[in-house]
C-alpha cells in the first residue's frame, strides 16, 4: 500500500468554491453568509467547526420521549389470557374486539411513523449539526431496517437515535456491536427467531455481507452458519435487547478456523480480524461523501480508500479520525471529485430548503415527504437490508420529472395537477439571494449559478439561454423574475450534482 | 403424465377433498398441467428458447415480435372467493352466511347469482363479472385457479414483495426488472416499462433497469411549463441536443442531460399519444383511464414491452359486499373494454394482460362482514393467446391451513410460463430456479 498518510490540502487554497463543496458534501449546503464565514476561518478550522458538531448548541435535542413507546407495545399476561380464552371458547365477540383493537394499534403506529418522518426532514433542514444527521443518514442506509417489515415506529426511532449518538463514534464498539443488540435490527433479520434448536441465519449473513466485510469478502457459508449459532438467544423484550440463556447455542463453534464457546460478541471481535473489514465500509463512505464511482473504482480513489482505511484501522475503528482525514485530505477537493455524486432525494431537497430558504408553504413536511418517497427514498423504509443503492440508481425519466417539479413547489407554491400538494399564496423573497446589491442580467445570472446550482461553468449555450430568458423579460430584475430563474436552473440536468 | 411434476410442486397434492375431485376430475377439466408443454404457437421455435429476444419470437404467423405484457394488481388483497365463486361447495355457503353469492339461477340468495362458466359445475363467477365472462366466452380469457406460494405471509407489503420479486424473502430486485437486465445484456431499456402511477413497483426494477411511471401523463412533464411561455421556451432550450457539446461521454453530466432529453421525448411522444379518443368507449373509474391511458400507448406502438396497472380498495375487512361488488364492476368492465380496444386497433395478438391480488382472503367471514387476510386465490390471464376458461382445480374449502385455503400452483410457475413462453425470455435466469411451466398459452 503506498503511502499511509493522506495528503492535506493546501489551506491557502480553501477558498469560498471549497467551503462551499466542504458544506454540500459534509452537509446540505447553506446560505452565501454560511459559506463565506466558512472561508474565512480556513479548512482546518472549517473541518473541525464541522466534525466537533457536539460543541455546537442543539435547539431541538432528541429525547427519548418524543414519540409514544405504547403503541405497540406486547400485550400484557392478562391480555393475552384473555385471547387465548377468548379463540378457545371461539368467543366471537371478543375475537372481533381484540381484533379491532389491534388494528387501531396498527393505524396508530402507521400515523406515527409518518410523524417521524416529518420530524426527521425538519431535523435535516434545520439542524446546526448538519453533518450529525447526514452521518445518522448514512448508518440507516448502511444498517438498513424498514418500518414495514418490522411494524414497531417507537423501534425505529430508537434506532434512529442510537445512529446519531454513535454518528461519528466507533465502528466497532459502538455501531457494530449496538446494531446485534438493536431490537429493530434484531426483528428486521429475524434474529428473535434465532434459537438454538432452529437457528435463522440472516443476521449472522448480513452482519458479515452488508455490514462489515462485503459479499464473499473472507468468509464461508460455514462461518455464517457458525456465526449465527453465536447469536442465538440475541433476542428483544419490549423496548429493549434481551438475552435469552435457554435458546442460546453455548457449544463450541468454529469460524474463521478458530474455535471456542463464542457467543455474538466474540463473533463481532473475530470479524474484525478479518482484512476487508477497514476497506469495506470506508468505500461506502466515499461514495456517499466524495464520489459515487458510476463506472467503478478508480485506481486514484482504490489508494485513497487504502490510505483512508490505515487511518480507520490505526485509530481502532474511529469514524471522526476516518471523516476528519477525509475533509483535510486534497484529493477530497480534486476538480474530479465536485459535482461527482448524483443528489439523494433528501439531499436534494434539504439542500435547496438550505440553500434558497423558501417560504414555509403549508404543509411542506408532508409535502417533501411525499416527494421524497416518490423520488426513491422514504425514511424508515429503504427498500430492502441492502440500503439504497444511491449514484444513478436514483434517476430515470419520471424521477428526473419528479425532482424538476419538487423544485418547482419549492420556489413558486405550484403544485402538480393529482398530488394533493397543498400550495397557498406565500410568495417568496427570490431576490434576496443576490445578495443586496443592484446587479446586471449577467451578474444576476452568474450569481446564482454560482450560489444555487454551484457550478458558475456551465456551457455557454445554457448561460444565454438564462440571459435570453431575463430579455424577454425586458432584462427586469425583480421578484417574478429571479423566481423564473430559479425555477430554470433548478430543472438543470446540473442541479442534480452535488 | 403431466400429474408426476404436479406432486412436486404441490404441497396439497393426495389430500385434495372430495369436493374438487368431484368436481374437476371426473368431470374431466382441463388441468394446469404442470409438464413443461411448449406452446403451439412457439413450436417452431421452441429449440431457441435460451435465446434473447429478437431471434426466439419471428416465426410465428399472426404472433408479433413486439409482444407486450400487461400487469395488473388488485392490491389489497383480492377476496378469491366471491370473485370465483364456489357455489357447489357446502362449506361455502357455511363459512360466509351474510356474504356468499348464490348459485346462478338459485332464488335463496339476496346477494345475487354467480355466472356460470362454460364448462364448470359448482364454480362461477361474481355477478359484477359480466365484462370477464364474455371474454370468456370469446376464448381471450383464462382464470387460474388456487395459486399461491409455500409459507404464505399475510401482511400487504410483504406478500406483495413475495409476489414482485419472485423470491420467498421479498427482498431483491423486480421479477420483470430482472427481465430487462437479463434480456438487454446490462443496458438499462429506458421505455422498456410504464407504470400508471406515482410510484414505480418494485416488480419494474432491475440492477439497471428503471421504470418510467406517472399518474397521469399531465405530471409527466416540467409543470413549469404550464406557467408562462418564455420559461417554457427557455427550459426547452436548456434542454437540448447542442448543449452537449464538450461534455465527455458517459459522465455524471452527461447521463443526467440524455436522462432528461429522453423524458422530453417520452413526455412528448406519450402525451401526444394518450390524447387521441380511443376506438371503444371505456367505463368510469381509475382502472379504466389506466388501461386507456395504456391501450392508446400500444396504439401508438411505444417501444415498450411491459405496462404495469393497479386497482386498489380490496382490503375489504367491513362490509364488504357492496364495495367489492363495485370494484368487481371496474375490474370485468375495464377488462373487456381494454380487450376490445387492443383487438380494434389491430393489436389483440400481440397483448396479454395478467391479473393478480398479493393474497386472498380467509374461508370464514369475519364479524364485520368483511373478510381478513388469506391466502391462494385466483389469478387471471386475458388475451388471444391464453387456453381459455377456468384451469387447474380449486383449492379444498375442506383442508384447510388455519382456516386459510392451500395454494395448488406457484405464481413463479405462471411467471416460468409468461417469461419463457410469451416474452421469449430464460425464465430459470430471472427467477433463479426452474419452475414447472404453467400450461397457460395456446
Amino acid at each position: 500500500m503506498a503511502g499511509s498518510t493522506l495528503k492535506k490540502l493546501d489551506p491557502k487554497k480553501f477558498d469560498k468554491s471549497k467551503a462551499r463543496h466542504l458544506l454540500n458534501r459534509a452537509g446540505f449546503g447553506g446560505t452565501e453568509r454560511q459559506i463565506a464565514t466558512l472561508a474565512k476561518m480556513g479548512l482546518d478550522k472549517a473541518v473541525e467547526y464541522i466534525i466537533e458538531y457536539e460543541r455546537v448548541n442543539d435547539p431541538s435535542p432528541v429525547n427519548s420521549d418524543d414519540f409514544d413507546n405504547d403503541i405497540m407495545r406486547p400485550l400484557t399476561g392478562s391480555e393475552r389470557q384473555m385471547a387465548m380464552k377468548a379463540r378457545q371458547s371461539g368467543d366471537e365477540a371478543s375475537l372481533e374486539t381484540l381484533r379491532q383493537e389491534r388494528q387501531r394499534r396498527q393505524r396508530a403506529d402507521r400515523k406515527q411513523i409518518a410523524e417521524m418522518e416529518e420530524w426527521w426532514l425538519k431535523r435535516f433542514i434545520e439542524t446546526p449539526r448538519p453533518l450529525e444527521e447526514k452521518l445518522t443518514l448514512f448508518w440507516h442506509g448502511h444498517f438498513a431496517t424498514g418500518y414495514r417489515t418490522i411494524e414497531n415506529s417507537f423501534h425505529m426511532y430508537q434506532q434512529n437515535a442510537f445512529f446519531r449518538t454513535h454518528a461519528m463514534g466507533n465502528f466497532k464498539e459502538d455501531l457494530v456491536r449496538g446494531i446485534v443488540h438493536d431490537p429493530a435490527m434484531i426483528q428486521y433479520l429475524n434474529n428473535h427467531q434465532n434459537k438454538k434448536k432452529s437457528p435463522n441465519e440472516n443476521l449472522a449473513r448480513e452482519l458479515m455481507e452488508l455490514f462489515t466485510l462485503g459479499e464473499g469478502e473472507g468468509y464461508t457459508e460455514d462461518d455464517i452458519k457458525e456465526g449465527a449459532k453465536t447469536l442465538t438467544g440475541y433476542t428483544f423484550e419490549d423496548d429493549a435487547f434481551s438475552f435469552n440463556r435457554r435458546q442460546h447455542d453455548d457449544g463450541v463453534k468454529t469460524i474463521f478456523g478458530r474455535r471456542g464457546q463464542f457467543d455474538g460478541d466474540d463473533f463481532v471481535d473475530l470479524i474484525f480480524t478479518r482484512p476487508s473489514v477497514s476497506t469495506f465500509v470506508i468505500w461506502k463512505l466515499y461514495r456517499f461523501f466524495i464520489n459515487d464511482l458510476p463506472h467503478g473504482p478508480t485506481p486514484d480513489a482504490t489508494k485513497y480508500v487504502g490510505q483512508l482505511a490505515s487511518v480507520f484501522k490505526r485509530s481502532n475503528w474511529s469514524v471522526k479520525s476516518v471523516m476528519k482525514a477525509m475533509l483535510l485530505s486534497e484529493h477530497f477537493y480534486d476538480e474530479e471529485n465536485i459535482r461527482s455524486i448524483i443528489k439523494s432525494p433528501i439531499q436534494l431537497i434539504v439542500q435547496a430548503m438550505r440553500t434558497i430558504n423558501p417560504p414555509d408553504r403549508k404543509k411542506l413536511l408532508r409535502t417533501l415527504s411525499l416527494a421524497s418517497n416518490l423520488m426513491g427514498q422514504k425514511l424508515f423504509a429503504p427498500p430492502s437490508v441492502k440500503g439504497w443503492d444511491g449514484g444513478r440508481s436514483w434517476i430515470s425519466t419520471s424521477t428526473m420529472f419528479m425532482r424538476q417539479n419538487t423544485l418547482l413547489f419549492l420556489i413558486t407554491g405550484q403544485r402538480p395537477d393529482g398530488y394533493a400538494w397543498d400550495a397557498d399564496g406565500s410568495t417568496f423573497d427570490a431576490i434576496s439571494l443576490l445578495g443586496g446589491r443592484t446587479k446586471s442580467p449577467k451578474q444576476a445570472v452568474g450569481y446564482l449559478l454560482t450560489t444555487v446550482l454551484c457550478n458558475p461553468n456551465i456551457q455557454q449555450e445554457r448561460e444565454d439561454a438564462l440571459l435570453d430568458y431575463l430579455k424577454t423579460q425586458h432584462n427586469v430584475i425583480d421578484n417574478r423574475t429571479v423566481t423564473g430563474l430559479l425555477t430554470l436552473i433548478t430543472a438543470m440536468p446540473e442541479y442534480q450534482l452535488s | 403424465m403431466t400429474h408426476r411434476h404436479h406432486e412436486q410442486d404441490n404441497p396439497s397434492t393426495g389430500n385434495e377433498n372430495a369436493y374438487s375431485r368431484r368436481l374437476f376430475m371426473q368431470q374431466g377439466m382441463v388441468f394446469l398441467s404442470m409438464a413443461t408443454t411448449v406452446p403451439s404457437f412457439l413450436q417452431n421455435s421452441a429449440h431457441g428458447i435460451m435465446l434473447p429476444v429478437g431471434s426466439l419470437i419471428t416465426s410465428q404467423a399472426g404472433v408479433p415480435d413486439d409482444r407486450v405484457l400487461v400487469v395488473i394488481q388488485l392490491a389489497g388483497g383480492n377476496d378469491g372467493l366471491n370473485t370465483v365463486v364456489p357455489y357447489g361447495s357446502r362449506d361455502y355457503y357455511n363459512n360466509r352466511s351474510q356474504l356468499a353469492i348464490g348459485a346462478p339461477g338459485s332464488s335463496r340468495s339476496s346477494n345475487g347469482n354467480a355466472l356460470s362458466i362454460p364448462g364448470a359445475d359448482g364454480i362461477g363467477l361474481h355477478p359484477n363479472l359480466t365484462g370477464l365472462r364474455e371474454l370468456i366466452d370469446g376464448g381471450q380469457a383464462a382464470i387460474m385457479q388456487g395459486i399461491g406460494y409455500p409459507n404464505p405471509n399475510r401482511s400487504h407489503f410483504t406478500s406483495t414483495d413475495i409476489w414482485q420479486t419472485g423470491n420467498h424473502s421479498g427482498q431483491g430486485y423486480g421479477w420483470l426488472g430482472k427481465y430487462f437486465d437479463n434480456t438487454c445484456a446490462g443496458k438499462p431499456n429506458p421505455k422498456g416499462s410504464i407504470a400508471i402511477g406515482s410510484k414505480a413497483p418494485l416488480a419494474l426494477h432491475g440492477k439497471t433497469q428503471k421504470a418510467v411511471n406517472f399518474e397521469t401523463e399531465k405530471l409527466f412533464r416540467w409543470a413549469g411549463k404550464n406557467t408562462d411561455d418564455s420559461l417554457a421556451s427557455t427550459y426547452d432550450d436548456i434542454n437540448r441536443l447542442e448543449t452537449m457539446q464538450g461534455i465527455s461521454k458517459d459522465s455524471q453530466l452527461d447521463f443526467l442531460i440524455r436522462t432528461s432529453l429522453d423524458g422530453q421525448v417520452s413526455s412528448d411522444r406519450i402525451r401526444k399519444a394518450v390524447q387521441r379518443q380511443p376506438l371503444v368507449k371505456y367505463p368510469d373509474g381509475q382502472l379504466s383511464q389506466q388501461l386507456q391511458m395504456i391501450a392508446s400507448m400500444i396504439r401508438a406502438d411505444l417501444p415498450t414491452r411491459v405496462y404495469y396497472a393497479s386497482l386498489g380498495g380490496f382490503d375489504t375487512h367491513a362490509n364488504q359486499l357492496n364495495s367489492h361488488a363495485n370494484l368487481m364492476r371496474q375490474v370485468g368492465d375495464s377488462l373487456n373494454a381494454f380487450q376490445q380496444d387492443v383487438s380494434a386497433q389491430g393489436n389483440g395478438g400481440k397483448v396479454l394482460t395478467m391479473m393478480f391480488s398479493e393474497f386472498g382472503r380467509r374461508v370464514a367471514q369475519n364479524g364485520s362482514t368483511g373478510t381478513d387476510h388469506g391466502t391462494a386465490a385466483p389469478m387471471f390471464l386475458i388475451g388471444d393467446m391464453v387456453k381459455p376458461g377456468l384451469l387447474g382445480t380449486h383449492p379444498s374449502l375442506t383442508k384447510l391451513d388455519k382456516g386459510d385455503l392451500i395454494y395448488n400452483t406457484d405464481f413463479r410457475q405462471v411467471y416460468a410460463s409468461v417469461l419463457s413462453d410469451w416474452m421469449g425470455a430464460d425464465d430459470k435466469a430471472i427467477l433463479g430456479k426452474s419452475y414447472t411451466k404453467a400450461d397457460v398459452l395456446k
